[in-house]
């Protein structure tokens, strides 16, 4: 090893690696046409290409690869949901991230520390109980902890909060934890390069061209394209795009908002997250400590950030962990949020024929990238919609079979 | 910090105001609109008709406001919509 790196070294003309094939010219047509470079479409075109041989496959990205809200989110992977259909699906997520390092070859830096909610109210304790039962039903690591456990797995943790909303007991879900979200796209994309996958940067979708149930073409800023099936995966415009193609989805744009602080050294080895301050905190391997929480009150479409979400997420930051109150921040962003009513995405067929839906992942999608990638791409490949997916389906708010994760997504996502 | 201004108590920062969501074209009490009007509220890229509340006052009032730029175009009391 050390000689071939010298020998690297001193040679003069290396042609560097390219872990991501640059952008070529667009192709007349395509078997399947992914909308949308993040993480979500990234994933489909790797399961896609990697697993049922479908490599004539082109993603349309309108800005840089994975730039959108698989660059901007916290991280946050858990599958402490409320119901039974959730459960199951976000679980299948989990374990994906437990071998993505080794399955990529390329590592997203997992790392399953544990989520700690807090309840600081016996409403809210109840409803951990709740989702701890329903979450051992599923086979997953969580339980309902007392006052004593919480100062255990958080000795730093601020319990009276000044005598206000005391700390009342938690929800520990072991299973909880972080990965690092550029990799994971960045892996994904490499592999589904390496398999003949076409990624087209700066390549926007503008429109389509239908016949009858199906879509035959798609308009992009570069040309037209014919295609034979298309997956949309857009993140925060996903109600917007639906519309060109004549789809109504249940969406609205909401900000979500988020911040780092200068690093410091280690102190917090789990993830931390609390209902009622509407805050969760999370330190990173380099030692910043990341903060996010609550949407911003009215509907906009845009990543400008506001003065008043950033002094409520340091509020309960500082509710929680008092001395962090000279801590400086580094940086703060914002991502679109595609808000469905029921806090659940939409995931399946569309009214049109060859048009699959993967939106409506709001502010709590990157656990779910690579499960969704998975059973998208399986969708695609075979025509039929997997069990594990159908709950999930768009037709569900004509029935009234919502899917309410309101109370196990708003703080922590 | 941004504004909002109240038709009743004028220029207010906008935390005073609490955000009622869309002015709905479909309404829950029609049958044929009840899914529509339940999920499917208005999103569009541009100006938007909303319900808003100042707190303190317990005034309700309208804004039309751009969802991209975050402009606040118009605001007036429901059913006052100045010419
Ligand atoms: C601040 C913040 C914190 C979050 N925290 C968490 C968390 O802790 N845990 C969690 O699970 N989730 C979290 N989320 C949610 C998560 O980031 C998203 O649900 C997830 O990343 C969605 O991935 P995606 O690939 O579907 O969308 P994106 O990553 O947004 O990718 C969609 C892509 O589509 C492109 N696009 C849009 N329109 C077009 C067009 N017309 N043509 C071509 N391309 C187009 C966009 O440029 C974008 O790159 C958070 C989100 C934010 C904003």
């Amino acid at each position: 090893m050390p000689f071939s790196l010298l020998k690297y070294g001193l040679r003069s003309r290396h042609v560097p690696f390219r872990d991501i094939p640059p952008t070529p010219d667009l192709k007349r047509s395509y078997d399947v046409v992914i909308i949308g470079g993040g993480g979500h479409g990234l994933a489909a075109a790797y399961y896609l290409s990697n697993v049922h041989g479908i490599r004539n496959v082109a993603v349309l990205e309108k800005g840089y690869l994975a730039g959108g809200n698989t660059a901007r989110n916290t991280t946050t992977i858990r599958s402490n949901y409320m119901t039974e259909e959730s459960v199951r699906f976000y679980k299948e997520g989990v374990e994906l991230f437990e071998t993505m390092s080794r399955d990529l070859g390329f590592n997203v830096m997992f790392s399953q520390r544990g989520q700690l909610t807090l309840a600081h109210s016996e409403a809210t304790l109840r409803s951990f109980h709740l989702r701890a039962e329903m979450g051992k039903h599923m086979g997953t690591r969580i339980e309902v902890v007392d006052v004593r456990t919480v100062k255990e797995l958080c000795p730093h943790l601020n319990l009276d909060l000044g005598g206000q909303h005391e700390v009342m007991g938690g929800l520990w879900h072991a299973d909880g934890g972080t990965a690092r979200h550029d990799a994971m796209a960045w892996g994904y994309a490499r592999h589904a390069g390496a398999r003949g996958v076409e990624i087209h940067q700066r390549t926007e979708v503008t429109g389509f061209e239908q016949a009858g149930d199906r879509v035959t073409h798609v308009r992009t800023n570069r040309g037209t394209i014919a295609v034979g099936q298309v997956l949309q995966a857009v993140g925060g415009l996903n109600g917007q795009v639906a519309a060109m193609a004549g789809i109504r989805l249940p969406i609205r744009c909401f900000p979500l908002q988020a911040m780092v602080t200068q690093p410091l050294k280690p102190f917090l080895d789990i993830l931390v997250s609390s209902a009622n301050l509407h805050t969760y905190l999370v330190q990173s391997s380099r030692g910043e400590v990341v903060i996010g929480g609550g949407s911003d009150p009215y509907q906009l479409a845009s990543t400008r950030s506001t003065l008043d979400q950033k002094e409520h997420l340091a509020e309960g930051a500082l509710h929680l962990f008092p001395f962090l109150y000279k801590v400086k921040l580094l940086r703060q962003w914002a991502g679109i949020t595609d808000m469905t009513p029921d806090y659940s995405p939409i995931m399946g067929a569309s009214p049109l024929k060859n048009y699959w839906l993967d939106c409506g992942w709001g502010t709590w999608g990157f656990k779910a990238t690579p499960v969704a990638g998975k059973r998208m791409a399986e969708t695609i490949a075979t025509g039929r919609v997997p069990d594990v997916l159908k709950p999930f389906d768009l037709s569900r708010f004509d029935s009234f079979a919502l899917l309410n994760e309101m109370g196990a997504t708003a703080a922590s996502h | 910090m941004k504004l909002l201004t109240c038709p009743v108590n004028g220029p207010r920062n906008i935390t005073e105001f609490q955000y009622l969501g869309p002015v709905r074209a479909a309404s829950a009490d029609q049958p044929e609109q009840l899914i529509e009007a339940l999920f499917y509220a208005e999103n569009p890229l541009g100006v938007m008709r909303e319900w808003w509340r100042h707190t303190p006052s317990n005034i309700v009032l309208i804004a039309e406001r751009h969802t991209v730029s975050d402009q606040i175009v118009a605001t007036y009391l429901p059913n006052r919509k100045p010419a």
